[in-house]
């Protein structure tokens, strides 16, 4: 193979993919660790990478606790309701508690936080959300990380950890490739903070062809985050918690300002409000604890955004779609319109193209809603992700083992989309555990921790064969056939790609099944899974670009099989309107009080499964 | 609406190759020139059509759901650090919006934490973060805690 190795030694602190969670982490580690090498590795350019590549209009995690609008343990209630009970509340304590800091340095920094003109307080969009100005957002964080780090290596997508062979279970590092030279990479590291994405793309989206890249969450969120951690054998938790976004059809625009600030609703086909007469036979299935509509009411206690998706797709399903937003109220105010232009313009422009396209006028006409394929994330409203240790200060024993979010494989942080049960966390929250874990990481190596790691010429070898065989079987098999894609030998990128996206649809529970599966769909659907891994070991890659779309495929494919795992192991129905198990219908609080936590072999691939309590906040007298 | 690129603006300067998030911004061999070579992984974020010195980067509408005639185009100046957008329907109608992308000159009220003054042991071993806990509150309050609170984590079924 003729891939140049480049080595990068003697790293203190490796963050793998720098969006807002991998910026915190760096910019933060400098202070804990000012003599310390840190060091970026991302698989596009930090100015524009990560979710929030082309901006927010909204930071969604602000408490405001300093002019006494909330308590962290606030925030952790609501995330508490809003994930039917299933969070880690410990972490979600911790980050809460520390968001505040983020924010108000963005501010210093140059990022335009809005002003409410009556209060000269920040402009809030609704309890927990403030309104920016965040075009710039991304290059703003990325020049925070830029004055912290080392170095910072763009285009390298990091295919694998390195692992440590001294100790067992520790890790060492990292590898990958540059998707634009080819070269080989090695990061030797003491601590690595995984910040990558969570994954879109792994469900069949609704949208075919061209527009399939016109998914909400960013169609570089290639699961790196758990296809990286799992691989390594780190245990994962909530991977069965995926989420189905209500949204503005086709261009999956946001809908946030438009509840939250516009104050518009949603109404059927018919104008009628629909959400409410659904809620008599949903609180059968999940129990009166987590609807009750009244005490929602009185208390502004939310109801679960997944029970209120179940009302969405119900009523479309009863034949009285579409579900409109009723904009045209709100848009007659020039303001309130111009707001809700800039809101798409400043976070998803597909959508604003889409109806300059459509000569869509929310203010003369209510526009379609539609609900998404589900995503598979931990820093938005879910909690997908790896199982971590908290704070010392906060978590009971179960919980903690030594650093703030560490995995369960030494050495080895995550921030953002990689740590799991921590939902709502969202841009300000993923910054400020990356900022937690570049902490803890720095501790970990003072405390003697990271002594003694060897890693062998022979694990480098191995990994650089791996890592470009798609390439050299491309060369192998590809003058077997005249032209074209179709080759008995393999199987390219995008072809495993729509293989897995159908079979997530129609056995995990996707959109074409109204979200909806059962413990024999399940199982088919793993033998399937089984199959297109091996068919993996024939995927082709013609150019390094193509190489670039296999490892995010290989990190997809992880992701997915442990999205099946954990769904199988769950059996109740605990979020309808995200996904519904058809042989377990109901919730099930004697049994499935519970965080899911599974781990998978590396040398087997084997998976465990088991559960782990789920902690509560409550008065010290209960 | 993947983007596209007009033949007789682009010169191949690269810079949207260097920006795009999802690499699908790649240089033309023959033309020498830049284009999208995988639309269907675009999401329309405007991060080449913000970088391209010569606006020769423009997006269509997907075409499973766009019909064609409206454009979106968009002027991003870091000088003045604003962003305008200009929105033309398909039916001719134009809409324009400007907005601040900063309130500072780029980059230089980001403070150099190499070169602050160093944590003390006893911020090491609380659970403090850099400016904390002056950042978060405005009296001279400690970080939040449980016990501040009055809470405890219990194991249980609580809502």
């Amino acid at each position: 193979m003729a891939y140049e190795t480049v080595v990068e030694d003697n790293i203190d602190i490796l963050v793998c993919g720098a969006g807002l969670g991998g910026t915190g982490a760096a910019f933060e580690a400098r202070y804990w660790g000012q003599d310390k090498k840190i060091v970026i590795a991302e698989k596009a350019n930090i100015d524009r990478s990560g979710a929030v590549a082309q901006g927010l209009y909204a930071i969604n995690c602000y408490m405001g606790t300093r002019w006494g609008e909330n308590n962290p343990e606030d925030h952790v209630r609501y995330a508490r309701i809003d994930l039917m009970g299933m969070v880690r509340e410990d972490l979600l304590f911790d980050m809460a508690r520390h968001v505040d800091s983020a924010v108000h340095q963005f501010e210093e920094w140059g990022l335009p936080l809005m002003r409410d003109p009556k209060t000269g307080g920040y402009q809030r969009e609704g309890r927990w959300q403030i309104m920016i100005h965040g075009e710039s957002y991304k290059p703003i964080v990325a020049e925070a990380a830029k004055k912290s780090a080392d170095k910072v290596f763009n285009r390298i997508c990091v295919t694998h950890l390195l692992m440590d062979e001294s100790k067992e279970n520790r890790v060492a590092g990292a590898v990958g490739f540059n998707v634009r030279t080819g070269n080989y990479h090695v990061f030797k590291s003491k601590a690595v903070i995984v910040a990558a994405g969570g994954a879109s793309m792994i469900f069949k989206p609704r949208s075919v062809g061209e527009g399939a890249g016109r998914v909400w969450y960013a169609p570089w969120s290639s699961g790196s985050a758990y296809g990286l951690l799992i691989d390594a054998g780190a245990k994962m938790t909530q991977m069965e918690n995926r989420i189905v976004l209500a949204r503005f059809k086709d261009g999956y625009g946001p809908v946030g300002a438009y509840f939250l600030h516009l104050k518009t609703r949603t109404q059927n086909c018919n104008g009628e409000e629909y959400e409410s007469k659904w809620w008599p036979q949903l609180q059968e299935m999940v129990g009166k604890e987590y609807l009750d509509p009244e005490v929602s009411h009185a208390t502004h206690r939310p109801i679960p955004t997944c029970l209120r998706n179940h009302a969405f797709i119900n009523e479309v399903n009863a034949g009285r779609g579409p579900i409109h937003m009723i904009t045209m109220e709100a848009f007659q105010d020039p303001h309130l319109e111009e707001v809700g232009w800039e809101n798409f313009l400043g976070m998803t422009v597909g959508q604003a193209v889409l109806w300059a396209a459509t000569d869509v006028d929310p203010k003369n006409e209510n526009p379609e809603l539609t609900t998404s394929e589900p995503y598979v994330m931990g820093s938005h409203a879910t909690g997908c992700g790896a199982w971590c240790s908290g704070p010392e200060d906060i978590s009971p024993p179960e919980y903690f083992w030594g650093y703030n979010r560490m995995t369960s494989v030494e050495g080895l942080f995550g921030a953002g989309d990689a740590v799991g049960g921590t939902p709502h966390a969202f841009s300000s929250g993923s910054f400020t555990e990356g900022r937690l874990a570049a902490k803890a990481a720095c501790k970990y190596i003072d405390d003697g921790k990271a002594k003694g790691i060897r890693v062998s010429d022979k694990q480098i070898e191995d990994l650089k064969a791996k890592i470009y065989k798609p390439m050299e079987h491309y060369k192998i098999y590809r003058n077997e056939v005249v032209a074209g894609s179709v080759n008995p030998n393999f199987i390219n990128p995008r072809q495993g790609l729509d293989r897995l996206q159908k079979l997530m649809d129609e056995y995990c529970g996707g959109v074409t099944v109204s979200y909806m599966t059962n413990e024999k769909l399940l199982n088919i659907g793993l033998k399937k899974m089984k199959v297109l891994e091996e068919d993996l070991e024939k995927l082709a890659a013609e150019d390094f670009h193509e190489l670039l779309r296999a490892w995010e495929l290989r990190h997809r494919v992880l992701t997915s099989e442990s999205v099946f795992q954990h769904t199988l192991f769950r059996k109740e129905t605990r979020w309808p309107g995200y996904y519904y198990r058809g042989d377990v219908m109901k919730l099930d609080d004697e049994n499935w009080h519970v965080l899911t936590v599974s781990r998978r072999d590396p040398k087997t691939g084997e998976y465990t499964m088991e559960k782990a309590p789920c902690y509560h906040l409550v008065g010290t007298d209960e | 609406m993947p983007t596209f690129v007009y033949m007789t603006r682009c010169d191949g300067c690269g810079y949207c190759v260097d920006i795009c998030p999802s690499d699908i911004m790649h240089i033309d061999k023959t033309y020498r020139r830049a284009y999208n070579i995988e639309p269907n992984m675009c999401w329309e974020c405007f991060s080449c059509v913000k970088a391209c010195p010569h606006d020769a980067i423009d997006v269509r509408g997907y075409a499973d759901f766009a019909p064609l005639g409206s454009s979106v185009r968009v002027k991003r100046d870091e000088e003045k650090g604003t962003i305008a957008w200009r929105v033309k329907f398909r039916d001719g109608r134009e809409k324009n919006f400007l907005s601040p992308i900063t309130t500072k000159p780029w980059g230089k009220h980001i403070p150099k934490l190499a070169e602050v003054p160093a944590p003390s042991k006893e911020m090491r071993d609380s659970e403090l973060l850099f400016n904390e806990p002056k950042y978060i509150r405005l009296d001279d309050g400690d970080l939040y805690s449980l016990e501040a609170a009055g809470l405890k984590l219990k194991e249980g079924v609580y809502y």
